[in-house]
C-alpha cells in the first residue's frame, strides 16, 4: 500500500439530488403546509412528520458515507446499522463516467460512475461530488487505472481532437423515422382519427392505455435526451463521449476496452445513407430475473450519421476494421429468405466481421482478443442444407459475432482458423 | 476442420445407465397412472393409451441413448472442446485463459451414480461448456487440470 488520501465525505446536497423527483413533490407539498398554518394542525404535523423521518434518513446516509482512494483501489464505506465496506480495484475500471440529471446541474454537483469488468463486476457510484471536483478526480483515477501511479499531481490539460457532433436536426429526424418513432407517430394519427370520428372512444383510449402511452414517450425523450449533442472527442486516454440536453453525461471509451462494436441500419434510415453505431463494453452479466432493458444497453457512439463517419470513428475502436465480404451460400434463400440478402462475414487477423438483418442490416465487429469462447451450432433445418453458424462470444452486454448459415466446410475451417486466431491476437494483447 | 490433439474423451458410461432409468421411470409412472385414471371408464381404451406411453418411453431410450453418445470432450493444448448435441449438434471451444471458475455440480441421482457435471465459466455469459456424467474422479481430475491450466494462461477481459 502506497500513500492513501483521507477520507472524505460526498457533497451535502446529494440526499436532495438522489431522492431527484420526489424531493420537488415534497417540496411542493412543504409550502403550502407551512404557509397555511394553522387549520387542520394535525393531519400536517402527520405530513410533515413523515417528510422529516425521510429527511432524517437521507442525512444520515449521506453522513455514514464517505470514501476514499487507498493505494490502487477506491474504498466507499457506508450504513449506519450495517456498515458496508466496498473496495473496488480501480485496476478492473471499463470505463468511468460523469452523470449530471437536472437537479445535480441546478446544485452544481455530478455523479462519477465507475464501471467494472468482470462476471461479478458491478458499478462504483459517488453521487455525488461537486461539479469542479469530477473532471479532475475522474482523470486522476483513469491514470490510476492505466498506469497505477498514485500520486495525485496536476493535472496536465490533455488536447483533445473533436471528431464529430450529432446536428440536432438530423437527430429529430432520425427519431421521427425510427421504429420507435413511428410506432408512436401511427399511435397518435390513430388517436387522432378516433378522436375526430368517436371522441368518447378516444378518451377512453387515451384513459386506459395512458401508462404505455407515458412508457413509449418516455423512451423517446429518453433517447433524444441521452443522445443530444452528442459529441465524440479522440484524446490520449481514448475517446471521449459528451451528451445530454437536461441530463449531462460525459465518458471516455478506453482503447482495448471495447468488446464488439454494432452499426445498424434499418430499413429507412438506409435511404437516407444513416446509420447508428454502438459499443458494448464490457460490463455485468445477465442475472436471473434481470430484463432485457438492463443487458441491451449500449452505448451510442453516433446516434445518427453517414456511413463515411461511421467507418471513421469504427477506425479508432477497430483500426482495419474488416468488410463482410464473403456471401452466405445461394441455399440458404431456402432458410432464411429475408435475412439471405445481408448474410456475410470477413475476418482480418485482429478482427471478425458479421452482417445480419432481415428488415434492419446490422453488422457487427468483434476484436478476435476479446473472444471468450468460439462455438459452431447446427440445427436440423441447417442439417439438411449442409449449412453451420459459428458464434464468437464476448463478455460484452448484448453483442456477439455470428457467421451464420455458412457451408459446413467453410464453418469448421473457420473455426478453427479463428481458435488460432484469436489465440495469437490474446497472446500478443497487452495484459 | 478442428481435430483434437488427442482422442475424443467421453463421459461415463454410467451416464447411459442414469439417462435410461430416468426416462424409463417416467414412462412406466406415466403409463401406469394413466391405465389408473382411465381404467373406470373402459378398459380398451386405457390399455391403449398405456401402450402408447410404454411405446413414448421406448422412443425416448433410443433418443436419450443418442444424446448421451453424443457428448465428448478434449483437452487441447491451450483450449477445451466440448460437442453434444444430436438434433441440434453444438461444438464449444474454451480457452483455459479465458476460464473464470469451474464449477463441479452432483445432483442426487447423479451421486447415487457416483457422477458429476463438470461447468466451466468465461466472462461470456452465452459460453456454454459443460460435461455431464464424468466419474467423481475424473470430475475432479478435469477441474484441477483446468484451473491449473486457467491460472498458468489467464488473459485479461
Amino acid at each position: 500500500m502506497t500513500e492513501s488520501d483521507g477520507w472524505r465525505r460526498l457533497h451535502p446536497v446529494s440526499p436532495v439530488v438522489r431522492a431527484g423527483r420526489a424531493a420537488i413533490a415534497i417540496f411542493f407539498v412543504l409550502v403550502p403546509i407551512v404557509l397555511r398554518g394553522g387549520g387542520s394542525l394535525r393531519d400536517s404535523y402527520i405530513q410533515l412528520g413523515v417528510v422529516a423521518a425521510l429527511a432524517a434518513l437521507g442525512f444520515v446516509n449521506w453522513f455514514v458515507t464517505r470514501w476514499r482512494i487507498e493505494g490502487d483501489d477506491l474504498r466507499i464505506e457506508t450504513g449506519l446499522i450495517r456498515r458496508q465496506s466496498l473496495r473496488f480495484p480501480l485496476a478492473q475500471v471499463q470505463a468511468i463516467d460523469i452523470v449530471q440529471p437536472g437537479l445535480a446541474r441546478i446544485f452544481r454537483v455530478a455523479e462519477l460512475r465507475l464501471r467494472l469488468g468482470g462476471a461479478s463486476g458491478g458499478t462504483a457510484r459517488l453521487a455525488y461530488l461537486p461539479q469542479q471536483e469530477a473532471e479532475p478526480l475522474r482523470a486522476r483515477l483513469l491514470r490510476l487505472a492505466t498506469t497505477g501511479e498514485t500520486a495525485p499531481h496536476e493535472p496536465e490539460p490533455i488536447e483533445e481532437r473533436v471528431l464529430t457532433t450529432v446536428p440536432t436536426l438530423q437527430l429529430i429526424a432520425s427519431i421521427v423515422v425510427s421504429d420507435v418513432g413511428i410506432l408512436v407517430e401511427l399511435v397518435f394519427v390513430a388517436l387522432v382519427v378516433t378522436a375526430l370520428l368517436a371522441p368518447a372512444a378516444a378518451a377512453g383510449i387515451v384513459g386506459g392505455g395512458a401508462a404505455e402511452l407515458i412508457a413509449v414517450a418516455t423512451l423517446v425523450w429518453r433517447r433524444f435526451n441521452q443522445e443530444y449533442k452528442l459529441t465524440v472527442a479522440a484524446a490520449p486516454d481514448g475517446l471521449r463521449l459528451r451528451s445530454g440536453l437536461v441530463a449531462l453525461n460525459a465518458e471516455t471509451i478506453r482503447p482495448g476496452r471495447v468488446q464488439a462494436v454494432r452499426l445498424v441500419e434499418p430499413f429507412l434510415w438506409r435511404r437516407l445513407g444513416w446509420c447508428r453505431l454502438e459499443v458494448d463494453l464490457a460490463g455485468r452479466q445477465k442475472r436471473k430475473g434481470e430484463g432485457e432493458a438492463t443487458r441491451g444497453q449500449l452505448r451510442a457512439l453516433l446516434p445518427v450519421g453517414s456511413r463515411a463517419l461511421a467507418f471513421e470513428l469504427l477506425e479508432h475502436l477497430v483500426p482495419g476494421a474488416p468488410q463482410p465480404e464473403r456471401r452466405a451460400p445461394r441455399r440458404v434463400a431456402w432458410k432464411s429468405p429475408l435475412r439471405y440478402r445481408f448474410l456475410g462475414w470477413g475476418r482480418t487477423d485482429a478482427a471478425v466481421v458479421t452482417m445480419t438483418g432481415r428488415i434492419r442490416r446490422v453488422t457487427v465487429w468483434v476484436p478476435l482478443e476479446k473472444a471468450q469462447s468460439l462455438r459452431l451450432v447446427e440445427g436440423p433445418l441447417q442439417r439438411r442444407l449442409r449449412l453451420v453458424t459459428v458464434h464468437v462470444d464476448t463478455a460484452g452486454r448484448a453483442l456477439h459475432a455470428a457467421l451464420r448459415d455458412r457451408d459446413r466446410a467453410e464453418g469448421h475451417a473457420a473455426l478453427a482458423d479463428l481458435v488460432a486466431l484469436a489465440r495469437a491476437a490474446r497472446a500478443s494483447a497487452p495484459p | 476442420m478442428l481435430e483434437p490433439d488427442t482422442a475424443w474423451r467421453a463421459p461415463s458410461p454410467r451416464l447411459l445407465t442414469l439417462r435410461r432409468l430416468e426416462v424409463g421411470v417416467v414412462a412406466l409412472l406415466l403409463s401406469a397412472g394413466l391405465f389408473a385414471l382411465l381404467v373406470s371408464r373402459s378398459v380398451a381404451i386405457a390399455a391403449i393409451v398405456a401402450a402408447a406411453a410404454l411405446a413414448l418411453g421406448a422412443a425416448g431410450e433410443v433418443v436419450a441413448g443418442r444424446r448421451v453418445r453424443s457428448w465428448g470432450y478434449a483437452e487441447r493444448e491451450e483450449d477445451l472442446i466440448v460437442r453434444r448435441g444430436v438434433l441440434f449438434f453444438r461444438m464449444s471451444v474454451i480457452p483455459y485463459g479465458r476460464m473464470q471458475f469451474i464449477d463441479v455440480t452432483a445432483g442426487p441421482l447423479e451421486r447415487a451414480f457416483g457422477l458429476a457435471t463438470v461447468r466451466m465459466h468465461t466472462a461470456a455469459a452465452a459460453s456454454d461448456a459443460r460435461i455431464p456424467g464424468l466419474a467423481v474422479d475424473e470430475a475432479s481430475r478435469v477441474r484441477d487440470r483446468l484451473a491449473e491450466l486457467g491460472e498458468a494462461q489467464a488473459a485479461g477481459l
